[in-house]
């Protein structure tokens, strides 16, 4: 039997290594694989709490499918970006994305 | 230590090992490849869970489209994302020392909470959890709002999406 806690602590190092490629990645496409790998570590955080919290209810499974609706969402505008950056600026590092910057 | 926790090690080092490459390869493609390998064992994470339809759903939305879409992109944006270049930032540390410290945050958070080492309950013994999601996410009683609105937003990004790539020629 796997206890709660290795599936947290899984989740956990999941979620640093992410955030760490959505830091420290020049490419605008690595940060969003980035962003990926922290919405899987949240959703194996959810069914994990759902199966060892509460295996009567099916919340957990159901915000897990949510999360997947809304990272299909977030990847399609995010590469629709990027490619449109391309087009215009002909560049897809983050650093010289700076038209905003003060 | 029981099969199953073996098989958990197994799938956990192997989807971090591949996080890892994913956030430090230098090219590209590669780190879609990688990718693709985590996102594979997040599936069987699933599946040791019992959680059976996030599994396929995990195979065929993350593996079937989103790395689909990674490397479709990755190839149009090929001639600037060239591998010659480093793709970590220069100050890579402080991206390193904040991942860090958030990890070890995290622990610490989690060790301190009471039930931090829940033993697994039995899987409940009325419906098939697979019956009991498919009828929450289109009750009244349950999670139909927030299902009808999460594809009104998948809907409506989509379209943004093809608005935004539009490629407008003059004339």
């Amino acid at each position: 039997m796997v206890p709660l806690s290795w599936y947290l602590i899984f989740s956990a190092a999941l979620f640093s290594i992410g955030l760490f490629g959505v830091l420290a990645r020049k490419n605008a496409v690595a940060i969003l694989m980035g962003v990926e790998l922290m919405l899987n570590s949240v959703n194996v955080n959810l069914v994990a709490f759902w199966r060892y919290r509460t295996p009567e209810g099916i919340a957990g499974q159901a915000f897990a499918v949510i999360v997947f609706a809304v990272a299909a969402a977030e990847v399609a505008v995010g590469l629709a970006l990027i490619i449109s950056i391309y087009r215009r600026r002909n560049t897809v590092v983050a650093d010289e994305i700076d038209l905003l910057k003060f | 230590m029981s099969p199953i926790q073996v098989v958990f090690i197994l799938t956990a080092m192997t989807t971090l090992g591949a996080a890892l490459m994913v956030v430090t390869v230098q090219n590209l493609v590669h780190a879609a490849l990688w990718l693709i390998l985590s996102l594979f064992g997040i599936a069987v994470t699933f599946v040791i869970l019992n959680a059976g339809f996030l599994a396929v759903a995990q195979v065929v939305i993350y593996i079937g489209a989103i790395s689909i879409l990674m490397i479709f992109a990755i190839m149009l944006t090929r001639r600037v994302a060239e591998d010659v270049n480093p793709q970590i930032g220069r100050r890579w540390w402080w991206a390193a020392a904040i991942s860090v410290v958030m990890f070890v945050g995290l622990a610490w958070m989690l060790g301190n909470w009471s039930g931090f080492r829940s033993p697994l309950p039995a899987a409940s013994s009325g419906m098939d959890p697979l019956v009991q999601l498919g009828e929450a996410l289109v009750s009244v009683n349950a999670y139909v709002l927030p299902f009808e609105v999460a594809s009104v937003l998948l809907l409506a990004a989509l379209i943004g999406a093809l608005m935004i790539a539009w490629e407008r020629r003059p004339g």
